[in-house]
C-alpha cells in the first residue's frame, strides 16, 4: 500500500488559522499580537468589508515592515467611520488630507522620509475605489509614473457608499445606485469598460501589481507581503462588499466577495513589471446568478421577469475574465461546456 | 497638557464608541452533537478522540475512545459503522473511514501497553454478570471503573462470547479479542468459565450479589423444518461457528449450502470456502436489497468466491440434492412461493436462519418479563426492580458486538444506580450538527483512504486476517478529514473575520470569546464558521 505524507490539516489553506501548523505559517490574523490597525469602536456598518480588509492588510504590512509603516488615507467610508473627531481607531501613524490627493501625499511622505535619511519607514496609501479610479486618478498616474516609493491599495466596494451609494468608475454594468436607477430598458449602471485599474497601473509597468479579495485571506496577506519585497510603486486592489450599498445580508461579505471570485467576475491575479506571473484558478465555479442574486443592486435583473438578456452579458464578462487570465484549467473547461 | 497648534481637544480613542448596542442579534458559541456520536451504539465521542489523533496525540485520542469502549481493536474489526452512514462528509466527498482510525489506535494501544484507567474506589458492592461476551465485558469494565466487584461467568471456556464463538478469526484475530479481554481481566475480575447459570435467583442468593446482569447472548441457532433424509447433513450455523472456534471444525464436504441472509450465513461461507469447500452457495428468500447482512461482508464474500441464490427457499435435502423452490417478492416486500422448483447438489447443509436466546436461568424471577424469546428492560437496562438487569442479544435490539457493548455501559451505570441508592442523571445532549451547519469551503478536498484487503487467493485456504490496518500516515490523514461538525476545533476563522475585532482568542485550547461591547452582529462568523459552532440569537432588550 502506498503511504502519503501528511501535509494535509481538516481545514487544508483555506481557513484564518490552524492550531496543527506551525505558528510562522498562520496567517497574520490568526495571531494574538496582531496589530489590529483599525481598532474595535469604528462606525462602519455592520458586516462591512472595507473595515476587515483595511486590517487584513494594514496588519500583514506591518508584520512585513516590523510594524514600520505610515499609513495615508484619502477621503471615503474609511477615513470617516474611523475618524470623527476627536477620536480615532488607527493604531497605527495615519494622515488624511483631502479625496483626491491621497497618492499625492504619500508621495510627499515617501520624499520626507528619505530627506530625512529614514529607510526602515515605509509609506502605504490607501482609498476608496471613487478616491482611486475618479478623484484620485491623476495623481495615482503620477505616482505610478514617477515610480514612487508607496504601496497604494484601492479598497473596492464599487461605488460612492458613505455619501448613499452613487455611481463610480468602478461600479459594475447594471448595478442599481442612487444615480443609476433600476428603471428603463437598460436599467441599472450602462455597459461599458469601466476603469480596471489593475490593468492600467500595469500599464505604468510599475514592479507590483495585484488583486485581492477578504475571502482569502493567505493570498491577500502574502501579496502583502511580497509587495513590501519591492520599492517603487506597488499596487493593490482588494474587492471589498458593500452590505449597505450592494444590499446584501451583513453576514455574507465574505460569502459573496468569494462568489465574485469563483464566477469569474472578480479575476484574482498579481503581475510584476506589467506582466501577469499568477492567477487563483477558480476552486468550485458558479454562475454569475448565484453572486448577483444575493444583492439587492441586481434585484431587477430577477423576479417575476428575470432579465435573462443582461444576466447573460455579465456572464459573458465572467468568461472573458475566465479566458484572459485563464482562471479555469482547459480539461474543466471542456467538461463545463 | 500642551495641545498642538489649532488643535483643542486631547486625542480620544474609537474604543469609546461601544458598537456594541448597534445589536439586535448575538453571535453564542455551541457546542453540537456530531452525527457520528450520534448513530454510535457504544456512545463514543468520536469527534472528540478524532479531535486528539488528528494532533498526533494517539494516546490521548484513545484514552478518550475507551472512555466509553473498552474494545476499539474488536470494533475496529468488527463494527458496522453506522457512524461512517451518519457522517456529513459522506456529503462533500466520502465518509471519513472512523472505522479504520479506531481500529489503528487499538491496536498502538496494544503494541505500545497502554492500560485501561484504574478501578474506582472500592464501593464493596458485588455483581453478578453472567456471560462475558461484548455486552458482559463492557459492562464488567464499567463496573470496575466504577468500584464495584464484579464475578463474571461464562459457560463456555474462554471470555469473548459471540466475538470468538460466532466471528471467525480472519474477520476478528484471536490475538487482538485475546489482549483486549486480558486489559480488562487486568482490573481485578472474578472470573467463572464453564459455568452454567441455571437459575439466577439462586446464584445470586448464594453468592450475595448486590445486582446481576445478564448478557447471555442469543446461543441457540433457529431450527426451520426442512424434510432431510437420514443421512442428510444438516447442522446449524451458530454451532459450527463455535466448533470451528473451538478448533475441531464438523466435516462438511465439498458442496456447502447455507440458508439465511445475515452476517451469520456470510461469515458461515466464507469459513466453509477456507475449510475446503469447492462451492459455498448461499440461499436466501428476499432479494439483494433485503438481506441483512453488510454490504463489506457481502462484497468480501463473493469477491472469496461464495454464491448466492437470491429470492429461493430451500424445499427438501435428501443427502446430497436440494430442492430449491424459487421465490417472488410481494407488493409488501414479503416473500411468496412460486411454484418453480431447481435442484442444487450438496454435501450438507447450514441453517443460518436467526439465533433464539436460552432463558431458563429466569425460570425462578418471576418479576423479570420475557416477550417473543427477549427480556424487556427499561432505559437503565433493568429487568426487575429487585435488581435484575439485562443488555446484549437477550433484550429486543439490534443484534451486534457494538450494540451490546452500549448495553453493557448502559447497565453498568443503572446498576451503580441502584446499587449505590442514588438518582440517574438523565444526560443533556446537545442538538444535532447537520449538514447545512457547515461551511465545508474551508474543508481542503481529500478522499479517503481505503484499507488493504488481502490477495483473495490467499485469504481461500487460511483464517489470516482479510482486511489490514492503515499506516500512521494514513490513519492521521484520515482523521484529519473529520470536520469537527458542531464543534470548535480552533480554526481562527471567527477570530479572523470579525470587521471589529470583537472575537477575543482565548488560545490553549480554551477557544474564543465574544466581545460584546463591539460586536454588531453582523453574523460573519456564523456564517464562515467550517464546523457550525456558532448561532445567532436574538438580544433580549
Amino acid at each position: 500500500m502506498t503511504s502519503q505524507d501528511v501535509h494535509f490539516y481538516q481545514v487544508g489553506s483555506f481557513a484564518v488559522g490552524n492550531r496543527l501548523l506551525e505558528q510562522e505559517e498562520r496567517t497574520v490574523q490568526a495571531q494574538v499580537d496582531r496589530t489590529n490597525s483599525i481598532d474595535s469602536g469604528h462606525r462602519a456598518c455592520q458586516g462591512c468589508g472595507e473595515a476587515l480588509g483595511a486590517r487584513y492588510a494594514l496588519d500583514a504590512a506591518m508584520r512585513a515592515t516590523n510594524g514600520q509603516i505610515v499609513a495615508v488615507n484619502a477621503t471615503g467610508c474609511l477615513e470617516v467611520f474611523s475618524t470623527p473627531y476627536p477620536e480615532t481607531s488607527w493604531r497605527i501613524p495615519w494622515l488624511h488630507s483631502l479625496f483626491g490627493n491621497a497618492p499625492a501625499v504619500a508621495t510627499g511622505v515617501a520624499a520626507a522620509l528619505r530627506a530625512k535619511g529614514i529607510e526602515d519607514v515605509r509609506v502605504v496609501a490607501q482609498a476608496g475605489d471613487g478616491g482611486t479610479v475618479d478623484i484620485g486618478f491623476g495623481c495615482l498616474s503620477g505616482m505610478f509614473e514617477r515610480n514612487d516609493d508607496v504601496l497604494f491599495i484601492c479598497y473596492d466596494n464599487e461605488g460612492y457608499m458613505n455619501t448613499g451609494v452613487q455611481r463610480s468608475a468602478a461600479t459594475p454594468p447594471a448595478a442599481r445606485t442612487a444615480t443609476t436607477k433600476a428603471v428603463g430598458a437598460e436599467p441599472g449602471n450602462t455597459f461599458g469598460q469601466g476603469k480596471d485599474l489593475p490593468r492600467i497601473a500595469m500599464a505604468h509597468n510599475i514592479p507590483y501589481v495585484a488583486t485581492a479579495t477578504v475571502a482569502d485571506l493567505h493570498d491577500l496577506e502574502r501579496k502583502v507581503e511580497r509587495a513590501m519585497e519591492f520599492h517603487g510603486a506597488r499596487y493593490l486592489h482588494v474587492l471589498v462588499p458593500c452590505p449597505l450599498g450592494w444590499g446584501s445580508a451583513s453576514n455574507e461579505t465574505i460569502h459573496i466577495a468569494r462568489l465574485a471570485k469563483e464566477s469569474g467576475l472578480f479575476p484574482v491575479f498579481e503581475a510584476e513589471d506589467g506582466v501577469v506571473r499568477s492567477v487563483s484558478p477558480i476552486r468550485r465555479r458558479v454562475p454569475v446568478e448565484e453572486y448577483l442574486k444575493l444583492q439587492r443592486r441586481f434585484a431587477h435583473l430577477f423576479g417575476p421577469h428575470p432579465r435573462l438578456d443582461v444576466i447573460a452579458r455579465i456572464q459573458s464578462m465572467a468568461d472573458a475574465n475566465i479566458e484572459r487570465y485563464g482562471l479555469v484549467s482547459p480539461e474543466s473547461l471542456e467538461e463545463s461546456s | 497638557m500642551k495641545l498642538p497648534f489649532a488643535i483643542s481637544l486631547d486625542i480620544g480613542s474609537g474604543r469609546a464608541n461601544h458598537t456594541g448596542s448597534w445589536r439586535v442579534e448575538r453571535p453564542v458559541y455551541v457546542d453540537r452533537l456530531p452525527p457520528c456520536n450520534n448513530a454510535c451504539p457504544a456512545g463514543e465521542n468520536i469527534q472528540g478522540w478524532l479531535y486528539d489523533a488528528e494532533s498526533g496525540d494517539y494516546e490521548a485520542a484513545w484514552r478518550k475512545l475507551v472512555e466509553e469502549n473498552p474494545l476499539p481493536g474488536i470494533m475496529g474489526r468488527v463494527c458496522f459503522h453506522p457512524c461512517e452512514s451518519a457522517c456529513n462528509r459522506v456529503q462533500v466527498d466520502e465518509a471519513v473511514g472512523i472505522n479504520a482510525v479506531e481500529r489503528f489506535l487499538g491496536d498502538l494501544a496494544l503494541e505500545k501497553g497502554w492500560t485501561l484507567p484504574k478501578p474506582g474506589p472500592d464501593t464493596g458492592k458485588r455483581i453478578l454478570v453472567v456471560g462475558a461476551g461484548p455486552a458482559g465485558l463492557s459492562a464488567t469494565y464499567h463496573l470496575r471503573r466504577l468500584g464495584h466487584r464484579v464475578r463474571l461467568v461464562d459457560s463456555a471456556s474462554h471470555l469473548g462470547g459471540m466475538m470468538r464463538y460466532g466471528i471467525p478469526a480472519y474477520r476478528l484475530p484471536r490475538a487482538v479479542l485475546d489482549a483486549e479481554i486480558a486489559r480488562i481481566v487486568a482490573m481485578g475480575v472474578d472470573i467463572q468459565l464453564d459455568h452454567v447459570v441455571h437459575d439466577v435467583e439462586q446464584e445470586r442468593h448464594d453468592g450475595k450479589f448486590d445486582a446481576v446482569f445478564l448478557a447471555v447472548g442469543a446461543q441457540l441457532g433457529k431450527r426451520v423444518d426442512i424434510p432431510a433424509g437420514d443421512s442428510s447433513r444438516v447442522i446449524d450455523a451458530v454451532k459450527f461457528l463455535h466448533q470451528v472456534a473451538d478448533e475441531d471444525p464438523p466435516l462438511l464436504g465439498r458442496r456447502v449450502v447455507i440458508y439465511g441472509g445475515g452476517d451469520t450465513a456470510f461469515d458461515t461461507a466464507r469459513t466453509a470456502r477456507r475449510l475446503g469447500a469447492t462451492d459455498a452457495v448461499i440461499v436466501y428468500r428476499r432479494n439483494r436489497e433485503r438481506m441483512g447482512a453488510s454490504g463489506e461482508e457481502f462484497e468480501q464474500a463473493l469477491g472469496e468466491g461464495v454464491t448466492v441464490r437470491w429470492l429461493s427457499t430451500i424445499r427438501k435435502f435428501d443427502g446430497d440434492r436440494i430442492l430449491l423452490e424459487k421465490m417472488k417478492l410481494n407488493g409488501e416486500g414479503f416473500p411468496e412461493p412460486t411454484g418453480e422448483f431447481e435442484e442444487l447438489d450438496a454435501d450438507s447443509l447450514v441453517l443460518a436462519v436467526g439465533q433464539d436466546t436460552d432463558l431458563s436461568l429466569l425460570d425462578h424471577a418471576h418479576d423479570v418479563t420475557v416477550r417473543d424469546g427477549s427480556v424487556e428492560v427499561l432505559d437503565s437496562m433493568m429487568a426487575s426492580p429487585s435488581g435484575i438487569f439485562a443488555g446484549g442479544d437477550a433484550i429486543p435490539a439490534q443484534r451486534t458486538a457494538t450494540v451490546a457493548v452500549g448495553h453493557g455501559k448502559r447497565a453498568a451505570h443503572g446498576i451503580d444506580n441502584f446499587v449505590m441508592g442514588s438518582d440517574s442523571v438523565p444526560k443533556v445532549r446537545n442538538r444535532l450538527a447537520s449538514f447545512e451547519q457547515l461551511n465545508t469551503w474551508y474543508y481542503a478536498d481529500a478522499p479517503r483512504t481505503e484499507r488493504p484487503e488481502l490477495e483473495r487467493i490467499r485469504r481461500q485456504t487460511n483464517f489470516e486476517e482479510v482486511v489490514g490496518g492503515l499506516s500512521e500516515d494514513n490513519a492521521l490523514f484520515e482523521a484529519r478529514r473529520c470536520m469537527s461538525c458542531g464543534n470548535c476545533f480552533e480554526c481562527d476563522n471567527c477570530f479572523g473575520v470579525c470587521p471589529d475585532n470583537a472575537v477575543i482568542k482565548l488560545g490553549g485550547n480554551m477557544r474564543y470569546e465574544f466581545d460584546y461591547d463591539f460586536c454588531k452582529g453582523c453574523g460573519i462568523c456564523v456564517k464562515e464558521c467550517p464546523c457550525g459552532a456558532i448561532e445567532m440569537v436574538p438580544e433580549r432588550n
